[in-house]
């Protein structure tokens, strides 16, 4: 740290872009692949919302208005609040095990958090009025205007957290920290009350999805720091040492732990919903046998739960190899779920009871390719957020 | 406890045993009821006022003055869709939207008439859950006359509120900039002097009957307050207290 506190701002940017053009051809094309996925993302999302239209560029509508970015942004957020719930339990909860990987769990925390906000602001019709009106015309029993405080708060002291960690302020940063991460809680579960309050969605409505988010954002988040730690290793091209194998096996513990919960949640869901009402039985009839049979079974369940179950318990987290593929399955997997369950609330007509031939069918949802490469610019701002991170903060201290 | 302060269900056990001195205390009693009639989504006029504001809810008064709200004689619509014709042009709603509708319910199997026609159009909720979402109070209550407003220069269109009317009564309008939605007609004729909304007043039928239900001599407060026929609302499970009643004749 003291030959970083004697170099001027100037010399940090110079040896940090030294670093990222000396990363090597692979680094440097996965950088661009990403670089290029977040401008054409931005590029769409921009071109739908204000040229085209989306009413034309998006496949919502009025019967299902809420779908792919919406579940993007949840998937990103949800994330975000993962890896400060998992950073917190070394840096702020003193477990020695998990202390490795806090820095990089902020700074990706920080990353996913902003790629949430590109997705949601590349779907909303005028986010700049909800800069202004946020403030200048609030509605306190409104989910959505507590999300966009909490996580602004929580953004906030995420990158307070990250830059006094980088400057080992450990005292400082662990209050920012248990700031950051009591916000991140209310604002997840604030984001499952976004649904859960709807009460005329029987599908989302009551108090499972603040809980359910609360339960898969640390997974999430366990899965994510897994994940990234392997690639950061990569970029790096060094192996792991032994503390962050170590670290990466607690992790993928706890991440085995976390998605048997998520399982449990997701069994009695599915239970529940054979016993309720009528749209809650078209959904899980939906869910089992219909439009999201093929996600339902082989994303959600097979390739996001049973695998990735039994990769974590057959190895006990000790193989970092195998420990990388469940973390890629959940995370990959998690967005489908995220998708399944924003659209699923919305498919039964709302005049289904009424029998009228204008609500006779369930409504129906199909992304366009708009809507996907907005979601990509999203993964795009990420992922070349993070390579940059890696290289700009040199490893973020790793010995 | 005099009669006249007891609640209605001891003094009106069962319908049957309703004496017109009964009915007339019933009456006078205004919201001052509950539903003893009937349960689920159809009940007695009185006790749909009172079903729809709870008896605990405005023991004295409609909260709103005026209380706007329409009554719909669901049978007699024939489907012309005039009121859709009406409200289109009016209110300038473009094609790929709606702020009134015609929905067509077909039963083959019935007895006579084989289709029946059921208008619907923004319940103007007393507790609306669009406005509980919007989260910038873009979609709010008029606190005068209880219509659920839009202030369109506010709206994020974020859509929630659309994802939380439990009578897809909204929709993006791209011309506006904000989602569109029923307002009575308050825009273009309600607040520069007309008595009714184009939809109504389109109506050949005399399906839809718009008035104030806090005026004992408007037509809908004698509509929503008589015992004959029964009124009922939609979706009322979802606890929204709408304003737009159903009923037949």
């Amino acid at each position: 740290m003291e030959s970083l506190e004697n170099l001027s701002l100037t010399d940090h940017l110079k040896s940090a872009a030294v670093r990222v053009l000396s990363g090597g051809p692979v680094y440097l094309t996965f950088l661009c692949l990403m670089g290029i996925l977040f401008i054409t993302g931005v590029a769409f999302g921009i071109h739908s919302v204000y040229i085209e239209g989306s009413r034309h560029a998006y496949g919502t509508s009025r019967e299902v208005p809420l779908a792919m970015l919406i579940a993007t942004y949840a998937f990103f957020v949800i994330i975000s609040t993962g890896l400060c719930m998992v950073s917190s339990i070394g840096h702020i909860f003193g477990v020695a095990s998990f202390q490795p990987i806090a820095k990089r769990a902020v700074l990706l925390s920080v990353i996913t958090i902003c790629s949430g906000f590109l997705v949601i602001g590349l779907e909303l019709e005028n986010p700049f009025r909800l800069a202004i009106y946020l403030f200048l015309s609030p509605n306190f029993t409104s989910n959505i205007w507590w999300m966009g405080v909490l996580y602004s708060f929580e953004v906030v002291l995420l990158i307070i957290e990250f830059i006094l960690l980088m400057l080992d302020r450990h005292r400082a940063s662990t209050v920012a920290g248990l700031l950051g991460i009591i916000f991140g809680i209310a604002a997840i579960s604030n984001l499952g009350g976004v649904f859960a309050m709807l009460n005329g969605r029987e599908f989302w409505y009551g108090s499972y999805l603040p809980i359910f988010f609360i339960a898969s954002a640390v997974l999430m988040g366990s899965a994510a720091v897994v994940f990234f730690t392997v690639i950061a290793h990569w970029v790096r091209r060094e192996p792991l040492g032994e503390a962050m194998r170590d670290s990466l096996a607690a992790v993928s513990r706890l991440a085995g732990l976390m998605l048997a919960v998520v399982m449990f949640l997701t069994i009695w869901r599915m239970v529940t919903l054979t016993v309720g009402g009528t749209h809650e039985s078209m959904v899980y009839k939906a869910f089992v046998s219909g439009a999201f049979a093929f996600n339902f079974w082989v994303f959600e369940v097979s390739l996001g739960m049973i695998i990735p179950f039994i990769l974590l318990v057959l190895t006990r987290g000790r193989s970092v190899g195998l420990s990388f593929v469940a973390a890629l399955l959940i995370i990959f997997c998690a967005f489908f779920m995220r998708l399944d369950m924003v659209v699923a609330g919305q498919i039964v007509p709302m005049y289904w009871e009424l029998g009228v031939k204008e609500y006779a069918r369930l409504n129906t949802y199909f992304p366009t390719w708009h809507e996907i490469f907005v979601v990509l610019g999203g993964v795009g701002l990420s992922g070349a957020a993070f390579l940059l991170g890696e290289k700009v903060f040199d490893g973020l201290g790793e010995a | 406890m005099a009669p006249k302060e007891q609640a209605p269900h001891k003094l009106l056990k069962k319908p049957e045993n309703i004496s017109e001195l009964d009915r007339r205390e019933f009456l006078k009693m205004g919201l001052w009821v509950t539903g003893v009639f009937a349960g689920g989504s159809i009940f007695s006029a009185v006790s749909a006022a009172a079903e729809v504001f709870p008896l605990d809810t405005y023991r004295t008064k409609y909260p709103y003055k005026p209380h706007y709200c329409m009554v719909i004689r669901v049978d007699r619509c024939i489907g012309c869709q005039l009121c859709m014709d009406a409200c289109v042009s009016v209110n300038d709603v473009p094609s790929y939207g709606w702020r009134t509708k015609i929905l067509e319910r077909q039963a083959k199997k019935a007895i006579g008439q084989k289709r029946e026609f059921i208008p619907v159009l923004c319940n103007q909720c007393n507790d609306p859950p669009c406005v509980r979402a919007c989260p910038v109070t873009a979609t709010y209550k008029d606190r005068k006359n209880g219509i659920v407003m839009m202030d369109n220069k506010k709206c994020i269109g974020c859509k929630i509120c659309m994802a939380a009317c439990p009578y897809d009564a909204r929709y993006y309008c791209e011309e506006k900039g904000a989602i569109d939605k029923c307002d009575f007609c308050f825009e273009t004729r309600l607040s520069r002097g007309v008595k009714n909304t184009a939809c109504s007043e389109a109506c050949p039928a005399d399906v839809r009957v718009f008035g104030d239900l806090s005026d004992p001599d408007d037509r809908v407060y004698k509509l929503v307050h008589q015992l004959q026929k029964p009124v009922w609302v939609l979706k009322k499970e979802a606890g929204a207290k709408p304003n737009i009643f159903y009923m037949k004749g």
